[in-house]
């Protein structure tokens, strides 16, 4: 059994609903109506263009192309990472680098072990599933990492007293962040232990359902999603873990003196 | 012996001057003539250029947590991370003989931090700082929030501490008490004019 597909029509069917939106936006003066175009273009236009890059690239099934497709990713992730810090590391290139070696490390470990020991294809390298998972790591990963630095640089700018005490007392430059760290890291996880708390009852988690909408076994749908979820929450850990060390490593320096200096609020609020 | 040479501490001229054991120097401006930067850069908690010696050893050639356990800076407002001043001093000998110096109560050990008042604090601040015996204590208005009583009893504790073979640096804005317990003393202009230890006739 697989999926019905879908029809141009049938997108367009379901397109009326953002006209119901555009016409409620109208009528209540809200003026959403360009920005909803706007963002439903862009949907549109970036979900095909993801579409019909997959397609080729599951067509090629090269390790090359796989490969370029995940850094592609990679790259972007780091990038939304550095662009949600309220205060970011000044040289925005350490921002980026922190970002992106964080999701690289995390992300990468977690893909590599879910596809290559967990899932097995063949090849193992097979873009079907690696760029699939490595989307799902990805996406929550940087939800933890970017969490995991907010708390720190937060902590790290209202605790300094107490981190400067330490230091001053002769605490290392770990010693003295150990409660900011700790912070963090918590900060960072608890989305995914909520998430795992809830899922199935409150939240039918997005792979489950597309598989189920494809025509999958429920209860295999389930038993891959307990594998992701599991992966999930790995690489949440370790990207926290690797974010937070590497953000209280660049907010110190190698004489174990507090470096607030090198945190620049962002006050241009790019977003 | 505290050496520091031609130590250049951003928008303070460049310093030089030693602090012999059992002595202490005063050190001496206006506010943000940059007292506090001195000592912070002393302890290596900020960048400076120039060199810091104690007993022979410059700063760079231990290890910066070693460094400042042998040269404690400690702040006019100590900060705590954990809930009680116990757990911040649970490893420092001869305790009580020091609460009992200062004229606190050892239950004040056990209570919540916030719930101290200032002064309290600040005393438990300066044990803090003595109490695992830095070879250099610089002491950034250790009794600024201390009744005239309490000021007494810090004031012998330093001069003890002196008496024990440290050198002290001291930041006050208390003339008598600098009169009393500095040896020389440093005057931090504010402008560019070269700062120099003066000696003060006892």
């Amino acid at each position: 059994m697989s999926a019905i597909d879908l029809s141009l029509l049938d997108l367009g069917l379901a397109a009326l609903l953002l006209v119901v939106n555009g016409a409620i936006s109208l009528a209540f003066g809200l003026r959403l109506e360009t920005s909803l175009a706007v963002a439903a273009v862009r949907m549109v236009v970036q979900l095909a263009a993801v579409g019909l890059v997959l397609k080729f690239v599951f067509a090629q099934s090269s390790p090359l192309w796989t490969l370029a497709i995940a850094v592609v990713m990679v790259a972007v992730a780091g990038w939304e990472v550095s662009q949600r810090q309220e205060r970011r590391f000044a040289g925005r290139w350490w921002s980026y680098g922190l970002g992106n070696a964080t999701l690289l490390l995390a992300g990468g470990l977690a893909t590599l072990y879910a596809v290559v020991l967990v899932i097995g294809p063949e090849p193992w390298y097979a873009p079907r599933y690696v760029l699939p998972i490595l989307g799902m790591v990805l996406g929550s990963t940087l939800t933890s990492v970017s969490l995991a630095l907010q708390t720190l640089t937060e902590g790290a700018e209202r605790e300094r007293a107490a981190i400067e005490a330490r230091l001053a007392l002769g605490a290392t430059r770990l010693e003295a962040f150990s409660d900011v760290l700790r912070r963090a890291m918590r900060m960072a996880v608890t989305p995914l232990v909520n998430q795992m708390s809830v899922a199935g009852i409150v939240t039918l988690p997005g792979m489950m359902t597309g598989q189920i909408v494809a025509g999958a076994d429920p209860a295999e749908a389930a038993k891959y999603q307990i594998m992701i979820m599991l992966v999930l929450t790995g690489a949440a850990g370790l990207g926290a873990l690797a974010a937070a060390l590497g953000g209280a490593l660049m907010l110190s320096d190698g004489r174990h003196r507090l470096r607030l200096d090198r945190l620049a609020f962002d006050r241009q609020g790019s977003r | 012996m505290l050496r520091i040479d031609n130590l250049r501490v951003p928008g303070l001229p460049a310093l030089s001057f030693e602090v012999p054991a059992q002595e202490c120097l005063a050190v001496e401006g206006p506010s943000g003539s940059g007292k506090t930067r001195l000592l912070r850069a002393i302890a290596d908690l900020d960048p400076a250029e120039g060199y810091v010696t104690l007993e022979g050893v410059e700063r760079r050639e231990v290890p910066a947590p070693e460094w400042r356990r042998r040269v404690r800076y400690a702040s006019a407002e100590p900060a705590w991370w954990a809930r009680t001043a116990r757990e911040h001093l649970a490893a420092a000998p001869k305790l009580d003989r020091l609460l009992s110096a200062l004229g606190l109560d050892p239950a004040l050990l056990d209570r919540p931090i916030a719930e101290l008042s200032t002064g309290e604090r600040q005393r438990l601040g300066l044990i803090r700082a003595v109490a695992d015996e830095p070879r250099v204590l610089l002491l950034d208005e250790p009794t600024s929030a201390l009744d005239p009583q309490a000021a007494a009893l810090a004031e012998e504790l330093i001069r003890f501490q002196m008496l024990a073979g440290r050198m002290v640096v001291l930041v006050s804005h208390d003339a008598q008490r600098v009169a009393r317990l500095a040896h020389a003393r440093l005057l931090l202009a504010g402008a560019a004019r070269p700062g120099t230890a003066q000696s003060v006739a006892a």
